[in-house]
């Protein structure tokens, strides 16, 4: 947060058939719906999520995210970025309020690797849900699903990583870990804001703009192995685990949405304070790295996105 | 054992045949088979990984990503096994995913 950026606030995902994709968010991931606009998109949050919505599901031809945003300390550190990333070279732009329902202003840009990315700071604040903020018990009774308690990160895949680490540097975020090749060239970034290891994470690929998962958190590995019964059990599309990453060492599975959007739960790994050591991963262990386990990367996990 | 009403699914490229029951997607009952054919990715739609060239046979698609299958490509015989819910014996070619490792 050194720069005033605070937490990945907000991802839009495209799908295909809007039933299908809130009865995955809603009723397996767990995610509670808090509104729904003119042009049929469907608002979403975690329960311990303070903001109004931090999932938009937006009915299209085609899968993937729209763009993700971030929520900011302050209006004014809006302008500060904004002006910081315009000296990069990139284009803002500037999205006035209620553009998105209940959020203030937005500062819109193309990243290198071709995904949008948009920075705000003003959103309806409805609490956490189904719990007091005096006294709150430790719980709301009433949630389905995996019980996901926020939505946490995305991993985007894309061309010019140089290019982002410079951009996210410029917005204050650090680099907590990588992945490099023999010739020292990156082919991972995750990049935090936070105390988290990862606020957003890019792989190296051909292509720009493809999406690879959107990431929300559990609590504990029981909560992760819950969530595994519960893919099984609505014979929902199993993409690997549970397992645990290398990167992050972060406890996770990796499954699909009805449009072929990868979702993750994950719960555990580590933490970052600035003055951390950039954690390296060599390209030759990249099996270890993303499955720590079976040490051994499934082609899906490269090629599966959207 | 044998199936009822079953499909015969041929899978020229790969000299693979199999039979699946009607009405299940093509890709999921493959799955079922322990048969490896076609690629896997997402089972929704979206990631293109099983993309196939129906050559022979009828069939039906639920809505497929624009990005992998576009009207033309559609009009073609070309489809997303994940969508796709054989009418009959079908002949086809798998692998036209264009970026596999």
């Amino acid at each position: 947060m050194i720069k005033g950026v605070m937490r990945p606030g907000h991802v839009q995902i495209r799908v295909l058939d809007m039933d299908e994709a809130v009865k995955h968010y809603v009723e397996l991931l767990g995610l509670i719906e808090t509104g729904r606009d003119n042009q049929g998109r469907v608002f979403l949050k975690g329960w311990t999520e303070v903001d109004k919505y931090s999932v938009i599901l937006r009915e299209a031809d085609e899968p993937g995210m729209d763009f993700m945003g971030f929520k900011c300390v302050d209006e004014a550190t809006l302008d500060t970025l904004a002006a910081d990333v315009r000296e990069l070279g990139i284009e803002v732009k500037e999205i006035p309020a209620g553009d998105l329902p209940d959020c203030g202003r937005r500062m819109q840009f193309v990243a290198p690797t071709g995904h949008t990315f948009e920075l705000y700071a003003t959103k309806e604040q409805t609490g956490k849900w189904g719990i007091s903020d005096v006294n709150p018990e430790a719980w709301p009774r009433g949630l389905k699903g995996m019980k996901a308690t926020r939505f946490d990160h995305c991993l985007l895949y894309g061309d010019d990583l140089e290019g982002n680490l410079k951009l996210f540097e410029t917005l204050g975020f650090g680099l907590a870990e990588q992945v490099l090749d023999p010739e020292g060239n990156k082919a991972a970034l995750f990049l935090t804001a936070s105390m988290k290891e990862h606020d957003i994470a890019f792989i190296k690929h051909e292509e720009k703009n493809k999406f690879h998962h959107a990431s929300f958190y559990l609590d504990t590995w029981e909560d992760v192995l819950r969530a595994a019964d519960l893919i099984t059990m609505t014979n929902t599309s199993l993409d690997i685990g549970p397992t645990r990453h290398g990167l992050t060492h972060g406890q996770t599975i990796y499954f699909f949405d009805p449009s072929g959007n990868r979702s993750e739960v994950f719960c555990g790994g580590s933490y970052f304070y600035p003055d951390h050591k950039t954690i390296t991963w060599k390209v030759e262990e990249l099996g270890k790295a993303i499955f720590y386990h079976t040490r051994e990367l499934n082609e899906r996990f490269l090629t599966a996105l959207t | 054992m044998a199936i009822e009403n079953a499909c015969q699914i041929s899978v020229t490229n790969r000299q693979q045949v199999f039979k699946v029951p009607k009405g299940e997607p093509l890709l999921m009952a493959m799955e079922k088979l322990n048969q490896r054919a076609i690629d896997v990715g997402c089972r929704g739609g979206g990631c293109g990984l099983c993309k196939v060239k129906v050559l022979q046979g009828d069939y039906q698609t639920k809505r497929m990503s624009k990005a992998h299958i576009s009207e033309e490509e559609a009009a073609l015989g070309f489809a997303l096994a994940c969508r796709l819910t054989p009418l009959s014996d079908l002949e086809l070619e798998s692998d036209h995913f264009p970026l596999k490792k």
